[in-house]
């Protein structure tokens, strides 16, 4: 009997055991197994498992978690923009006052410039020297005449 | 005899079927599954639905033959469901064949003989995962459960020439194994 004739009729266990003894004792050995497996199984203690419930939980805490991580830095950083933004505006005040100062001191000091220009005209103006005096009279005449 | 007393009885009998076979249906469904998780899953559905049908069970095959058969379709609608539920269920529990072939009973062997049991076990747990469903399942009825090809042809709803053709191949297969591995 070739071998596709021994598949075409499966063997029965103790034709296997005569006819080929390696692959009934493998056999056996499997069933062997497959039976201590099943008996330690069965015997061992029962764990208790958590729920389904206990894996929202986790996913709870954990998404609540990253809420607060994200919170947290995300407040950091907000905060630490507004400071930024806020020492920009000061910086900005205190440049816009002392361009200001600048400008009140250099309007000022035109000022004082002015004026005494003006004093001296007007000190120029009042005394002339007793050798222009005629001369002076004159053009006081002239002036009124023009007028 | 009272509604009472009849259930009783029947209660009794279940009991004493539960206590016979469950060993045995756990067995098969552990092997079938490599998954002990499942296996446990299924045999309780076994004897729920076993428990809930006791009445309408008449006795035309054996207690086991009637359980058997019971755990085959449970097996293949668990299968069917997660085919359907793949998004649910990413990851199975089965244990690999290697770590499956690690037991063996504590008989008087030495340790050569230990190893070369647990190659010979690895092999058929190779073969075996390379098996179509039901060359499997008829596969562990005949090797590891011992039924007969009538008890076989019986649960699985099969003719006894399918049973047959199934189980020639099976072990062709497992022949083929043993050959590739020498």
């Amino acid at each position: 009997m070739n071998r596709s004739d021994e598949d075409a009729k499966p063997m029965r266990v103790v034709d296997l055991e005569t006819s080929e003894p390696e692959l009934h004792e493998a056999l056996g050995n499997f069933r062997s197994s497959v039976t201590a497996w099943s008996e330690a199984m069965m015997s061992r203690p029962r764990e208790a498992k958590a729920p389904a419930r206990a894996n929202w939980d986790l996913v709870a805490k954990w998404a609540l978690g990253c809420v607060v991580f994200a919170g947290t830095v995300s407040g950091g950083l907000y905060q630490n923009y507004c400071q930024q933004e806020a020492a920009k505006a000061a910086a900005a005040a205190a440049l816009a006052a002392e361009q200001q100062r600048e400008l009140a001191a250099q309007k000022a000091k035109d000022q004082s410039a002015e004026d005494l220009m003006a004093k001296v005209d007007s000190d120029v103006a009042r005394e002339v020297p007793s050798a222009l005096e005629p001369l002076a009279s004159l053009m006081t005449d002239d002036e009124n005449k023009g007028n | 005899m009272t509604k009472a007393t009849a259930e009783e009885i029947a209660a009794h009998e279940f009991e004493s079927v539960v206590a016979s076979h469950r060993a045995q249906i756990f067995r098969f469904l552990l092997a079938s599954t490599r998954d002990v998780d499942l296996a446990e899953t299924l045999t309780q559905d076994c004897f729920l639905k076993a428990h809930r049908n006791w009445a309408g069970f008449r006795g035309e095959s054996s207690a086991l033959t009637w359980l058997m058969r019971i755990a085959i379709n449970l097996q293949k609608d668990h299968w069917r469901n997660r085919r359907l539920q793949f998004w649910r269920h990413t990851r199975t529990n089965s244990v690999d064949f290697d770590e499956a072939s690690d037991w063996l009973p504590s008989g008087e062997r030495t340790a050569e003989q230990r190893i070369l049991a647990k190659e010979q076990v690895a092999n058929v747990w190779s073969a075996v995962e390379k098996l179509s469903e039901r060359q499997r399942t008829v596969f562990l009825l005949r090797y590891v459960e011992e039924l007969e090809l009538k008890e076989i042809a019986q649960t699985t709803g099969m003719g006894e020439g399918t049973v047959k053709a199934h189980l020639s191949r099976a072990l062709a297969r497992v022949r083929k194994e043993f050959g590739e591995t020498r």
